[in-house]
């Protein structure tokens, strides 16, 4: 039998009908036809699937639908705003951070979160981060950049406001 | 050819035209394609490694809820056997069936197949399936499978002998009679699992007679060929589609059992089908790679120079030959194995084994990296032998720059190459002189530093198609391209090769666009769509896809040009030989306001109405394009690494390489290509291998018990790169898809065996885990930190 959850799915909220054995990749893809998350494993290694759940990167090949009931959930096609690109999508492209992209929706999800925990990493930080998302093209070589490139460009935009509000 | 072609884009970092749908989830890969009234196949496999098949029960099957159709292997003997693209003198073929009908092989075997109206239905079904196994004895290690009495895996064979292939050249026994020195080593060439980071999938259609197959694969055409054959569709009415392809390696070089199975389950249900593989499946029913036991001997004199090289193999073939299997350990391995040195004898003897265990084929560099392991390896125990440097031996084995066009002792014609420079700049990034201060610091902490060196020459742009006939193997070399110029100045370039990761609607597009005098931007590539392809096109393997399908991207390119070139003279009323074709125009030599657009030039070749004397209407090109040669890209790779000498915890510190891979089209792309590259090298020397007991069992059977590396276990890399042209393509170009993975296995291997040969241990096999490490430690004596 089937059971209503409601969850916010990059920013609109949904009532849907789950199975109780439904994962949220499931739910993700299958039901929503949100393809941008992916499946690459079946334990819990790649990171493929990896989405935002209330602000935390989150496998979601290992969190029941279920679990998500009220929750706010961020996929790949939910990063751009308003047309305009996250800055970790950009500097994706711009270090080619991505060969066959299979990997890049649940690396660019790890490192939104990454960055808004942590936005002055260090490589070894970075490296430590994305440890838990296999990518078999770049050797992760460019994805580190990439973090690091991003964290560059969202310190830069964020730091007028602080300067704004700080007397150094 | 008129003015000649600028090279604006060629060499320059254009970004990926490729990557806006990829970091949006736009892309569709073929998982992605859902259709209405679609089932799902869930396969049943054999849990045994080799076991007669009694009886298959599909009754409760097929009454569970939600099943179409079950099918065993009796349903399907009519669509016919796998099949193998190449054949090798002496080779024993199997006949390999989309599901085995008498015996299953290997563990993963597929016995029968269950459809239903979804995914987990026919999941619940296939355990339903009720197989009457026989269990026999079981041969897993490929030398004991050539042992007399040995199980045999196809009993229509006395052995399980696929072939013996013997390359010779010179006097091998007069090399050993007059060395000063004879090094020996067995080297073991672990197993590996590909592990694309997109499981396989297929996807199949048929509706008003015509079946569409999306698929997860690297030869679109091939499949289409064989999924006509095998089916009895005319190949017209076959249209397969590789969408976005989640890497491959060689993993998706094949036409596998579950292509042929929903296009014939979509031919007979009429309804559309889909499978995708689960990793843990994908680990059984994906090919392996690698695999070689080899006995290695090295004759040479007390200065260093190489005398000869013997090399007797033993390669682990799996249950089955799949498509491209018989030419990886020969053709693609025995013949590159002298690498970039001057060998005056050689003798080598590669057998190939059945054995009961998946089947392997092309694994990132397919061959090629067992042949660099071999030579490096070789040339590392010499100069420990001789205490020589192991940068110098190189440096004196090495095939002098001035001997191109080289005929090396395996019968290769190497068209150039230069191979001081490369090992000279990678020592100079390495800091190689300030190693032994490292080393001493290093061992001050109680650790054990070792520095590794590895020059390697591949083949690779497979290649000419009577040198692949020769060699028996059954497909031409070339590739195709069309480039069709729409009347409004559109441009689309289709192509016969079949990127998934390799960037070539990118780096198509700037050898396009330097010949059209437009930008990339201006030009589109498509790809792996057989229904809009150019013809028959070869695929995307073997580092073949820039020095191949490029190529014919750039004549098909100067086939328009020349058409712009002669239209543009006849409108401005000038000599063709005074146009310039540049920045979106066509103007004369110096009078850049006489100047008709790109688009008013495609317009005019449709319009028609005034066209030089003659001249066809339309604006467009194909081209087929056959190499005269292989291409031999080369480089040095050298690894620096540090060993816990209390956990024996591997770290690599340190990684440099500089790679000639010709001239370079997109720089940013080629490093990229490296950087994957040499990390899949490295987990072969550090973290991964495919193990099986001797009930073939795998048991690295998935992503928890097989280390794929992490961004943790690699470091930055440094690369540099020298720039050799090929002279066996216009522009110069020799491929960089698998030169990463080629150099960097050995170079790290011979760091770890430096970095341990004070405790007098001269060899380990890979990977070098810690336990193995520290085991070897604890033998040899060392002291580490106690």
């Amino acid at each position: 039998m089937g059971q209503a959850i409601t969850v916010t799915i990059n920013g609109a909220k949904q009532t849907k009908d789950v199975e109780p054995t439904q994962l949220l990749v499931e739910l993700l893809r299958d039901t929503l036809g949100l393809t941008g998350t992916h499946v690459g494993c079946d334990t819990s290694q790649c990171g493929a699937c990896t989405v935002l759940v209330d602000g935390r990167a989150t496998k979601s090949c290992t969190i029941l639908a279920v679990q998500t009931d009220g929750a706010e959930v961020v996929t790949v096609e939910g990063l751009a705003k308003n047309g305009e690109l996250h800055p970790v999508q950009r500097a994706f492209a711009s270090e080619h951070a991505l060969q066959c992209g299979f990997c890049t929706p649940g690396l660019l999800i790890t490192a939104v979160d990454f960055l808004a925990r942590n936005p002055t990493p260090t490589d070894s930080e970075i490296r430590h981060a994305i440890e838990g998302n296999l990518c078999r093209c770049t050797g992760y070589h460019n994805i580190v950049n990439a973090v690091r490139s991003a964290a560059e460009m969202m310190t830069t935009t964020a730091q007028p406001k602080v300067a704004a509000g700080v007397k150094r | 050819m008129t003015a000649a072609t600028t090279t604006t884009y060629i060499g320059a970092r254009v970004p990926r035209k490729e990557d806006p749908r990829l970091i949006t989830g736009d892309g569709l890969f073929t998982d992605d394609v859902t259709l209405p009234g679609m089932v799902y196949v869930s396969l049943v496999r054999s849990p045994h490694a080799h076991a007669r098949i009694r009886r298959i029960d599909t009754t409760a099957a097929t009454e569970e809820p939600g099943v179409v159709a079950v099918l065993t292997g009796k349903e399907l003997e009519a669509t016919g056997a796998l099949p193998v693209f190449i054949t090798v003198p002496s080779m024993n073929g199997s006949k390999h069936m989309p599901i085995t009908t008498d015996k299953a092989r290997y563990a993963g075997d597929a016995v029968a197949a269950v459809v239903a109206e979804s995914r987990d239905a026919a999941k619940r079904a296939a355990d339903a399936v009720t197989v009457d196994y026989e269990p026999l004895p079981v041969v897993v290690d490929a030398t004991k499978a050539l042992e007399p009495g040995a199980p045999i895996v196809h009993e229509e064979m006395k052995s399980n002998l696929v072939f013996t292939y013997p390359v010779k050249g010179g006097d091998v026994d007069k090399a050993f009679r007059d060395a000063d020195v004879k090094v020996k080593l067995r080297l073991v060439n672990q197993r590996l699992i590909p592990n694309a980071m997109e499981p396989r999938a297929a996807v199949a259609k048929f509706e008003a007679g015509e079946l569409t197959l999306w698929s997860t694969t690297q030869i679109p055409h091939f499949v289409q060929l064989i999924v006509a054959l095998n089916l009895g569709l005319s190949q017209n009415k076959v249209r397969v589609i590789a969408p976005e392809v989640g890497g491959g390696f060689g993993s998706k070089l094949q036409v596998y059992a579950e292509e042929l199975i929903v296009g014939h389950l979509a031919k007979t249900l009429g309804r559309p089908v889909k499978w995708t593989e689960e990793r843990r499946e994908g680990y059984l029913a994906t090919i392996h790679g690698r695999d070689h036991v080899s006995d290695v001997e090295l004759a040479a004199k007390r200065d260093g120079t190489i005398l000869g090289l013997r090399v007797r193999t033993v390669a682990n073939m799996g249950a089955y030959l799949q498509a491209f299997a018989p030419g990886i350990p020969t053709i693609l391995h025995v013949f590159v194995v002298p690498g970039a040195y001057r060998i005056p004898a050689f003798d080598y003897e590669m057998r190939g084994a059945y054995t009961n265990t998946t089947p392997v084929d092309a694994y990132r560099g397919a061959g090629r990296p067992e042949s660099a392991y071999v030579i490096e390896r070789a040339i590392d125990r010499l100069a420990d032998e001789i205490g020589m440097d192991p940068a110098e031996v190189r440096r004196r084995n090495f095939i002098p720059a001035d001997a191109f066009p080289f005929n090396t002792i395996s019968g290769l014609t190497y068209d150039s190459g230069d191979y001081a420079p490369a090992l000279e700049r990678a020592l100079a990034m390495a800091d190689y002189k300030g190693f032994e201060k490292r080393r001493a610091e290093a061992k001050a902490r109680g650790n054990y530093r070792g520095i590794g060196i590895s020059s390697y020459v591949e083949i690779c742009g497979l290649a000419p198609s009577k040198a692949n006939s020769a060699l028996g193997v059954g497909w031409g070399g070339y590739e195709s391209a069309r480039i069709r110029v729409h009347p409004t100045g559109a441009v689309q370039v289709f192509t016969g090769t079949s990127p998934h990761g390799q960037s070539h609607e990118t780096s198509w597009a700037q050898i396009a666009a330097d010949a059209l005098g437009i930008t990339p931007n201006d030009i589109e590539v498509r790809h792996g769509d057989t229904f809009e392809s150019p013809g028959m096109g070869v695929g995307t393997f073997g580092s073949r896809s820039l020095a191949v399908g490029g190529i014919e991207v750039h004549k098909a390119a100067e086939k328009v040009r020349e058409k712009v070139i002669q239209i543009g003279a006849h409108l401005l009323e000038a000599s063709p030989d005074d146009m310039v074709v540049e920045g979106g125009k066509v103007f004369v030599k110096g009078v850049p306001d006489k100047a008709k657009n790109f688009g008013d030039i495609s317009m005019a070749a449709y319009l028609a109405n005034n066209l030089p004397e003659g001249m066809e209407p339309g604006l467009e090109a194909t081209v087929y394009y056959d190499p005269p040669n292989f291409t031999f890209p080369f480089g040095t790779h050298i690894a620096e690494v540090e060993i816990d000498g209390e956990t024996g915890a591997v770290e690599l510190v340190n990684y440099s390489a500089c790679d000639d891979c010709g001239r370079q089209i997109n720089p940013m792309i080629v490093e990229g290509q490296l950087h994957g590259g040499i990390t899949q090298g490295i987990g072969q020397a550090l973290y991964e291998a495919a193990i099986y007991d001797d009930n073939g069992q795998l048991l690295s059977g998935s992503m928890m018990e097989y280390h794929v590396p992490t961004a943790e276990n690699v470091p930055a890399f440094k690369l540099d790169h020298t720039m050799t042209l090929t002279t066996t393509n216009p522009l110069g170009v020799k491929g960089i898809g698998e030169a990463g993975t080629i150099g960097s296995t050995p170079a790290v291997a011979n760091a770890v065996i430096d970095a341990l040969s004070p405790l007098g241990i001269k060899h380990l096999d890979m990977p070098f885990t810690p336990e193995k490490v520290w085991r070897a430690i604890e033998t040899a004596g060392g002291e580490g930190r106690r």
